[in-house]
């Protein structure tokens, strides 16, 4: 009886054990008072939907929108952008280039201030930039240093060719004003220096690895609001910034970001009033968010531009006369209009050019457009022009897709099947089970299929759309296209001055896309969101992300 | 009885090192490449690439990078994630979710179940019998993301009765909904178990012995029935919180809890192998715990069971 005694004790000790640890931590998480609950109370904050940062909160740091939409509310940078995308300048007094975009002066406002105080001078850029584009800090969005002249290279080993002392094209002038080099022109760099990774960082906050953690997680800033806490998985609260003096200020009394990892639960949330603004519709609630919603739906043209790729190194798409012919053909053999309204529930619009629908520069009239529209019997006149230079014999055409992301498998079906029947080929699908391999591929040029991809603007030019992805040593050439031609025309029309000659000479660019069709495109896809009875205001801007600071709570 | 204990506990150690060990390599097996993964459509420049591969030792072959990961933990150092933190404190996060969730599960599961499956089995054939069948069938049959979903829903956005996800203080009232998603097929099982137990041994002939002896009824049912047909149940009981503590993935979803299941989903995906394997680990060593004491219950249960 004695033995028996002692094992209840054993059990009941633990069991008491792992109450009490259950028990500690829900005190501790008590203690820290407000909750989604209250959300509803009116007290003039906003409750957004976002996904937690993957990464600390260091503007070059953070490449993907969990981490970016936060940034974007508590960073300025020396350029910002209006709903409609226009470029307007924030930090900067000025920004100018005299000689085409290969070298800048930026020169800016006097007095600006961090949230703790300290004043912002050039220095806050230059620092920020140079520990970006440090190789060994490894800077997510270091690409984007790229432009500037100094970037670290890496031989054909992948070692880097000597040491990183910062960017050489940075040169300090004097407290409010320094010059920029580019390792090649770009009269579009303006347009860049609004995205995250060109945000400044207070004096200090890269010196040790102390100081960057202390600003990754709890981040002195310069934007319309400030991080008050970071609760992570769970939420991050922002309360306007007391020493911001810029144009866009806060219309209410702070913005929370709810962490979610599933937007079905933010959507009920959302419902039942817990949630004011969710920038994303679940696939479940695609066909019945617009009767849910009412006019409290957003359902508008997007920023996300999609296509499918077929590489040049596939057997029967060389970079040929028979390759073309085959490329159009299939643009042509299946109906993209169809597929947005049956699987997409209208929720996508037929791309009809290569730029997104909301960037200044898409187009619905560049020359040869018509290969986008579903042409059946164009396309097998296209395919047996192609057959006749080779034959396709009883090949396979196959699209390849990643099956981590749920929605991407019922239209890569639906679009192979119907260029299966209308080419009378066989076409199949093909998974990958995760996104990095499928990129993996793509970017050593081993794809033995098409490649789906996806592509969204960083800053709201037609030729962040081309020069990244068509350039022959861009790093996002997944068709490996190489165009001389197309090269010199995107190039020449970005050294436009003027924006109206600037964007005709995109279209002549994208007039040689159409019919090289290096990718194939498909559609936009929409921004969808909704919000609660709650606020007031709610604008997606260019980036389909909704304008936060302009939410105002009833 | 110690040297039982000591020899279990002893039994860790082999277990310790073959789990992190399998699941570090399974990790390193999986297809794709992280640091790709991490770039996204864009990809990243070859320098920052080769920077990264560098600070998390992706660069080494699979033995090598084990021996790193476990030199760290032997300083209380589980490495740290692909976005900085610590994952000492990504599981300092994430395992309070999870355990309270799991813990208040199986308290509804335990309770409710074995309650309704004495009283079923001590009326068998009963209208509340027949009744708790059909509707335990019905729970074991529908998937968990229904339940969860319609109970959502309904209770939720429709009535308001109760959040529709959990608030970040963890209150037992947000907490309640999916406690009951998470263990309500596990409570059709306990329920059916302890009905099938009970109706067993109510005509065992110790029973009818305790009965003549003069015992009351509750006497006779509480230490005599209960008691015996309690020994497959807390089998079940305590396999089932390892189960619910890992396996919640479902249910954490729904309620956008940000749990162990969640947690790890994520991480696996990334294939950030030092949070997978930690994760894993504490979670071989909750299995490993709960499997000791249910044994040890075993003893307290039935006294011919003795460990030596």
């Amino acid at each position: 009886m004695r033995k028996n005694l002692f094992a209840i004790l054993v059990a009941a000790g633990a069991l008491v054990f792992a109450l009490s640890l259950a028990g500690c931590s829900s005190t501790e998480g008590g203690s820290t008072s407000s909750s989604a609950a209250t959300s509803t109370d009116g007290d003039g904050v906003v409750f957004a939907y976002n996904t937690e940062p993957q990464t600390n909160l260091i503007p070059s740091m953070v490449n993907e929108v969990g981490g970016g939409n936060i940034l974007e509310l508590i960073f300025e940078g020396l350029t910002r952008y209006d709903v409609d995308g226009t470029t307007q300048l924030a930090i900067a007094e000025s920004i100018t280039t005299a000689d085409d975009g290969k070298t800048w002066n930026v020169k800016i406002k006097e007095g600006k201030k961090f949230s703790d105080g300290s004043p912002l001078t050039v220095q806050s850029f230059v620092d920020a930039w140079n520990w970006g584009a440090n190789p060994e800090n490894g800077a997510l969005s270091g690409e984007f240093f790229m432009a500037i002249e100094g970037y670290p290279e890496v031989d054909d080993e992948g070692n880097l060719v000597g040491e990183f002392d910062g960017l050489t094209g940075l040169e300090v002038v004097s407290d409010t004003e320094f010059n920029i080099t580019l390792a090649e022109s770009d009269p579009e760099f303006d347009k860049q220096l609004g995205y995250s990774a060109f945000y400044p960082l207070p004096t200090g906050s890269l010196d040790s690895e102390d100081a960057l953690e202390a600003q990754g997680t709890q981040p002195v800033s310069n934007g319309p609001y400030m991080l008050k806490s970071w609760d992570h998985n769970v939420q991050v609260e922002l309360v306007p910034n007391p020493e911001y003096d810029g144009d866009i200020p806060a219309q209410n009394d702070g913005v929370t970001f709810m962490m979610y990892t599933d937007d079905s639960a933010a959507y009920n949330d959302l419902l039942a009033g817990n949630l004011d603004v969710l920038d994303s519709i679940p696939a479940d609630a695609m066909s019945t968010f617009m009767d849910d919603l009412g006019d409290r739906a957003v359902n508008q043209d997007g920023a996300v531009w999609q296509a499918f790729t077929i590489p040049y190194y596939l057997e029967h798409f060389a970079d040929d006369e028979e390759g073309r012919l085959r490329r159009q053909a299939i643009s042509m053999a299946f109906d993209r209009q169809q597929i947005c309204d049956t699987i997409f529930q209208g929720t996508r619009t037929p791309a009809t050019d290569f730029v997104a629908a909301v960037i200044p520069g898409h187009s619905d009239s560049i020359e040869g457009n018509e290969v986008l529209q579903y042409n059946p019997e164009k396309a097998k006149e296209l395919w047996a022009q192609a057959n006749a230079i080779s034959d396709w014999g009883n090949a396979t055409f196959k699209l390849a897709y990643n099956a981590d992301a749920s929605a991407h498998k019922e239209w890569v079906e639906a679009v192979v099947n119907q260029i299966g029947q209308t080419l009378e080929i066989s076409a199949e699908p093909e998974a990958y089970a995760q996104f990095s391999e499928l990129r993996n591929d793509a970017t050593n040029g081993t794809m033995t299929s098409a490649l789906r991809s996806g592509w969204q603007a960083d800053y709201p030019s037609a030729y962040n759309f081309m020069g990244p992805l068509y350039r022959a040593n861009a790093g996002a050439n997944d068709s490996r296209y190489d165009n001389p031609e197309f090269e010199s025309v995107l190039l020449e029309a970005r050294s436009q001055q003027d924006e109206a000659a600037r964007t005709e000479g995109y279209n002549k660019a994208q007039a040689i896309l159409m019919e090289d069709l290096p990718a194939i495109p498909l559609w936009g896809q929409n921004a969808l969101g909704g919000y609660s009875e709650h606020v007031d205001n709610v604008v997606v801007n260019w980036k389909t992300v909704p304008a936060y600071q302009d939410i105002v709570k009833k | 009885m110690k040297r039982y204990v000591g020899r279990r506990l002893l039994q860790l150690i082999p277990v310790f090192f073959g789990a992190t060990f399998l699941i570090y390599a399974m990790v390193y097996a999986l297809p794709g490449d992280p640091i790709a993964a991490l770039g996204g459509d864009k990809g990243l420049p070859p320098a920052v690439r080769l920077a990264i591969e560098k600070e998390y030792h992706l660069d080494q072959p699979l033995i090598v990078q084990y021996l790193y990961y476990l030199k760290g933990i032997f300083t209380f150092d589980f490495g740290v994630t692909f976005s900085g933190r610590p994952v000492v404190e990504v599981m300092a996060d994430a395992f309070p979710w999870t355990l309270k969730l799991a813990l208040m599960a199986i308290v509804f599961e335990s309770v409710f179940g074995i309650a309704f499956g004495v009283f079923a089995g001590l009326r068998r054939g009963g209208v509340f019998d027949s009744t708790v069948l059909v509707l335990s069938l019905l729970l074991i049959a529908v998937p968990v993301f229904v339940i969860g979903f319609l109970l959502q829903f309904i209770i939720g956005v429709k009535l308001g009765w109760l959040p529709v996800t959990v608030d970040r203080s963890m209150s037992f009232k947000s907490m309640l909904m999916p406690a009951i998603v998470l263990g309500a097929v596990s409570f059709a099982y306990i329920l059916r178990l302890t009905r099938t137990e009970v109706a067993r041994n109510a005509t065992a002939d110790y029973v009818r012995t305790a009965t003549a002896k003069g015992l009351s009824r509750p006497q006779v049912v509480t230490r005599h029935i209960l008691r015996n047909s309690l020994i497959p149940v807390i089998t079940f009981i305590g396999a089932d919180l390892g189960a619910l503590m890992g396996g919640a993935i479902v249910t954490e979803g729904i309620f956008n809890i940000p749990g162990v299941g969640g947690t790890m989903y994520k991480a696996i995906f990334q294939g950030e192998a030092a949070t997978v394997v930690s994760f894993t680990t504490i979670l071989v060593l909750v299995y490993i715990f709960t499997s000791l004491i249910v044994d040890l219950l075993y003893a307290a249960l039935d006294p011919r069971i003795r460990y030596e």
